[in-house]
């Protein structure tokens, strides 16, 4: 009798611990291109996300995390609003996040706002992203602040008064181009001309020599990463433009390691506006790219520092909320929250919820036998310009 | 006057890269209709093999190259030994099927043993930069490229004009069933075309590195261009394969530089218009 | 003489009365709402492709015109319902005609190009069309949205019931225009134009001398086909609210043919039937591991092509037709 009731009672626990630990977990939905041409980003992007569980552990405000990832192939906005439906109807999570691609953002934002769920876009850059749902954040860049800040300094401390410009043609590479000539322009700066390159074009050498044709003093370029830069490096070098002679200016992932590695020599000299380095001197940083090369066996890029921070972001806020999960808790915590990122001082901005940053300006430079970026000036707490600009009117 | 001589040759050498990628996809396509789509996946194992002899074991770059072509014609000819032949008498579209999905494989291998990291190889300093003739400047690395795809297709055309194997692929392109009743082992034939048209596109990948980068998308990315130059071309034919390669790359190029908002529409365009003219391609046969 | 003519009219008849399979196919439809209700998202996306792929069989299976270029349509289709939802009216059903029209247009008026070649020329043509019809929509930021694909489109519900975020609505949606379709197509493909399709198909040399216009029926053919992407596609667009460039690329259209060929092309219900297997496996294997899915569909495309010659119907019937 007594053993029987042992037994019942044992039972009647494990269950109960089984559910209130099913209760306790928090589920966070990530939704990445894990295929396809952007895959490299969410392989970084993503390996950051597990560095930095596994270093903080799996346990946030007494609940534990767990991980649903979903793969849309690339730019696919149906099958991303679709995989976020599916992560909030059937998988139940309590927060979204990854996001790599602005159209798949733009419509998973739709799913946040209905849904009402957290959401935590950690590399899609476009502005108007924040806007699509009150309960977004975002940890990685806006094209607009880190462009304008490029062209603000190169027109003023920079010393460059007309420049050629050279850009993707789709929104991304528009919006940089935006960025920049508003920056560059508004500081005093003339753009002598402009030529758009296909979006995935792989030799760069007929647009590189239309921007020779017109000896400019300064070129500013926006490439998508992956293949491009490098091409469209080596294109400057073997049409006969010295980055050390002609000023050329873009944004990091002109100059990004790989880019780096494949260009060689033809990189020296070109000027970067970049919201994150792994050569950036601090401790944090360089302890953080020491965690990720021992796990990873290759450097982090900007891709992983946006992962990293969302995940710090998410950690932060269920700290604050109690591990509450409930999207308006969330948001709330996460508005204003302020933290040092290996990367430098972010924090979220209480407004628009983006992020607010340091731009530092970079230039490749032989240190030691390597190229590398070196840090020549930084603007500090640089807020997306374009979301300022709408609020004032 | 100058930038024009070299943004075209600069066309030409895109060209002629595209050129050793599709040649071998032509011939096989030519001669016995095999639908082979994964063709680009052979141009990816030559890639990876010339990144993994130069970067892992330390080899330098030709003979990296020399091992890409080999590697890649062993690939190839396994995959037909031992799957491809089954699926000679198949449709059109369960070919596609079937090498797409071979395609598929390869892509999720590549990622899998390489991660998704973007590949890059250090060619020889002689081969980096740029050249000066007569005042107008050449990329030292599209010279080698150009000088390797014109060696390649003096050899291709030797072999198909001068020798015995050379009459036998040609007869089997022309009238396969007539080779056939004449006694002339057509499979064995094939098999050998397969193997240097898969070790050529190995070879076209291992020089890719250098010049557009390699990932493992790449087999899916360059599969449609291989298929215009193969369609422009005409089936089965070198010279076609090298004409048709030439002009889009010059063409695309020098759109690009006169026309850059028409950007990548002209190569379609043109493309469009070379099928319309000559259904057949311009030196196919049917 | 009867009786080859009554021979003949009990064949047509056969062909044309629903078979028991077909009538339980079509009700086990509806399963999704009662037994997997957490993915009706997904079967609307798998109704939706399998409409597209049923527009692409009546040119690859019965007119006997491959297509690499069929997402133009598609594109076409769902490029006008987003603008029309976002610059006049929101309404679905009128949206659906509107695409259905605009792409049937273009459509014909291509098909004067197209439908004089065959084989690979035919293939590339096509392809050709469609990366020309993605790089023009890509350019025309303006009308398009470009890159970021077209903001501001709303289409928030469809005869009075709200598009919801369990897919309850858009699945009732696209089933119900999938299987409107369908009808259409079974009418077409066994009428008398659907049957000088198929002997075109099979003899185009022949055909003429029994008095079939071999051009202008492969225009009407192609027309249909590409009227009937042009639903699917805004039936993208309404279920979704979003319309991106990728409605136009390569990639939609290599897909489809695939799905096509998976299921059996001819068969009418082959991509139906492709289109389920190919979706539901790729969300399967994807959602097991988001990194290395290709490898499993490729194997799976691989294995089908070894064991099940001319696609999964043609497979079944043959393996029916030996135990006969």
């Amino acid at each position: 009798m007594l053993r029987k009731l042992a037994v019942v009672t044992t039972a009647a626990a494990a269950l109960l611990a089984a559910a209130s630990v099913h209760a306790q977990t928090v589920k966070i939905g990530i939704i990445l291109p894990y295929t396809g041409q952007f895959a490299d980003g969410a392989t970084q992007l993503d390996n950051a996300i597990k560095l930095y569980v596994k270093q903080n552990g799996e346990t946030v405000a007494g609940r534990k995390l767990e991980f649903v990832r979903k793969d849309t192939g690339g730019i696919a906005p149906d099958v991303a609003k679709r995989l976020a439906q599916e992560l909030v109807v059937r998988d139940q999570v309590d927060i979204l996040a990854g996001f790599l691609l602005t159209p798949n953002a733009l419509a998973a934002g739709d799913v946040s706002a209905e849904a009402k769920k957290f959401m935590v876009v950690m590399n899609a850059a476009t502005s108007i992203i924040t806007t699509k749902s009150d309960y977004m954040a975002r940890t990685s860049l806006t094209t607009p602040q880190v462009n304008e800040s490029l062209g603000a300094w190169a027109a003023t401390k920079g010393g460059i008064k007309k420049v050629y410009t050279m850009v993707s043609d789709y929104g991304p590479g528009h919006d940089g181009e935006q960025g920049f000539i508003n920056g560059f322009k508004g500081a005093g700066g003339e753009v002598i001309g402009s030529v758009r390159f296909p979006v995935a074009n792989p030799d760069f050498a007929a647009f590189v020599q239309r921007a020779k044709d017109l000896n400019p003093e300064a070129i500013y370029i926006w490439v998508p990463g992956g293949a491009q830069p490098a091409a469209i490096g080596k294109a400057l070098a073997e049409r006969g433009i010295d980055a050390r002679k002609t000023k050329v200016l873009s944004q990091l992932e002109l100059t990004d390691e790989s880019a780096r590695k494949a260009m060689g020599d033809a990189a020296l000299g070109i000027i970067t506006g970049a919201h994150y380095d792994p050569e950036h001197k601090s401790a944090r940083n360089q302890a953080f790219v020491k965690a990720y090369v021992a796990e990873y066996k290759r450097s982090p890029n900007f891709f992983s520092m946006g992962g990293y921070d969302g995940m710090h972001l998410i950690y932060e806020a269920l700290k604050k909320t109690g591990g509450k999960t409930d999207g308006a808790a969330l948001i709330g915590a996460a508005k204003g929250m302020a933290w040092e990122s290996p990367r430098g001082p972010i924090s979220i901005d209480p407004e628009t919820r983006d992020i607010i940053q340091t731009v530092y300006i970079q230039r490749v430079e032989k240190v030691g036998g390597e190229n590398v970026n070196v840090e020549v000036d930084k603007v500090e707490k640089v807020k997306d310009p374009v979301k300022v600009r709408m609020m004032k009117k | 006057m100058q930038s024009l001589v070299g943004v075209l040759f600069d066309g030409f050498a895109y060209g002629m890269l595209l050129f050793l990628l599709s040649v071998g996809l032509s011939v096989t396509l030519g001669m016995m209709n095999f639908v082979n789509l994964a063709h680009c996946s052979f141009a990816m194992v030559g890639g990876y093999a010339t990144v993994s002899f130069m970067n892992r074991l330390g080899w330098p770059f030709f003979a990296a190259l020399a091992a890409a072509f080999v590697v890649a014609a062993a690939v190839a000819v396994v995959l037909e030994r031992t799957l491809y032949r089954r699926l000679y008498r198949a449709s059109d579209l369960d070919q596609c099927l079937f090498t797409i999905g071979i395609v598929f494989i390869s892509v999720a291998a590549f990622a899998f043993f390489y991660t998704t990291e973007l590949q890059s190889a250090r060619v020889p300093e002689y081969l980096r930069g740029a050249v000066q003739i007569m005042g107008i400047n050449f990329a030292a690395y599209r010279i080698f490229l150009v000088a390797v795809s014109l060696a390649m297709a003096v050899l291709l055309i030797f072999l198909l004009e001068r020798t015995q194997f050379g009459a036998t692929v040609r007869a089997a392109v022309d009238n396969q069933r007539m080779a056939r009743g004449l006694g002339i082992d057509v499979d064995r034939a094939f098999m050998i075309t397969f193997a240097l048209g898969g070790g050529l596109a190995g070879l076209g990948g291992g020089l890719a590195v250098e010049f557009v980068g390699l990932e493992p998308t790449f087999a899916l990315t360059y599969l449609v261009y291989v298929l215009i130059v193969v369609a422009v071309g005409g089936l089965g034919s070198i010279g076609g394969s090298f004409v048709a390669a030439a002009v889009l790359g010059i063409s695309d190029m020098a759109g690009k530089y006169f026309f850059p908002w028409l950007g990548a529409f002209l190569i379609y365009l043109v493309m469009v218009a070379l099928l319309m003219w000559r259904p057949a391609g311009l030196f196919g046969k049917r | 003489m009867a009786n080859a003519s009554s021979t003949a009219a009990r064949y047509f008849e056969g062909q044309v009365r629903w078979r028991p399979l077909e009538i339980v196919f079509w009700l086990a439809a509806l399963l999704p709402f009662v037994v997997t209700p957490a993915y009706l998202s997904l079967a609307s996306q798998v109704a939706i492709t399998a409409l597209f792929a049923l527009s692409l069989d009546l040119l690859v299976g019965y007119a006997g015109l491959v297509s690499l270029g069929h997402a133009a349509f598609f594109g076409l289709g769902a490029y006008s319902a987003g603008l029309l939802a976002k610059h006049f009216w929101n309404e679905p059903l009128s949206g659906l005609i509107v695409a259905a029209a605009l792409a049937g247009i273009v459509g014909y008026l291509l098909s004067h190009i197209i439908v004089r070649f065959r084989h690979l020329t035919l293939i590339m043509l096509t392809l050709g069309i469609g990366l020309l019809l993605h790089e023009v929509a890509n350019s025309a930021t303006w009308l398009t949205g470009g890159a970021d694909g077209l903001q501001g489109v709303k289409v928030t519900s469809v005869l009075g019931f709200r598009f919801d975020l369990y897919g309850r609505t858009a699945y009732s949606y696209s089933l119900a225009t999938l299987f409107v379709c369908f009808l259409v197509a079974r009418r077409i493909v066994h009428s008398p134009f659907g049957l000088a399709l198929r002997g075109i198909r099979e003899n185009a040399l022949r055909m003429p001398a029994l008095g079939a216009p071999n051009q202008a029926h492969l225009r009407k053919a192609y027309a249909l086909s590409a009227a009937m992407a042009g639903v699917a596609g805004a039936l993208l667009t309404h279920t979704t609210s979003t319309v991106s460039l990728e409605v136009l690329s390569f990639g939609r259209s290599a897909d489809v043919l695939v799905i096509l060929i998976l299921g059996g092309a001819g068969r009418l219900y082959g991509g139906i039937l492709g289109a389920i297997i190919y979706m539901v496996a790729r969300d399967q294997f994807s959602g097991i591991n988001p990194q290395y899915w290709y490898f499993w569909i490729g194997l799976l495309l691989v294995a089908v092509v070894m064991f099940l010659p001319n696609g999964i119907l043609g497979g079944l019937s043959a393996l029916y037709k030996k135990s006969e």
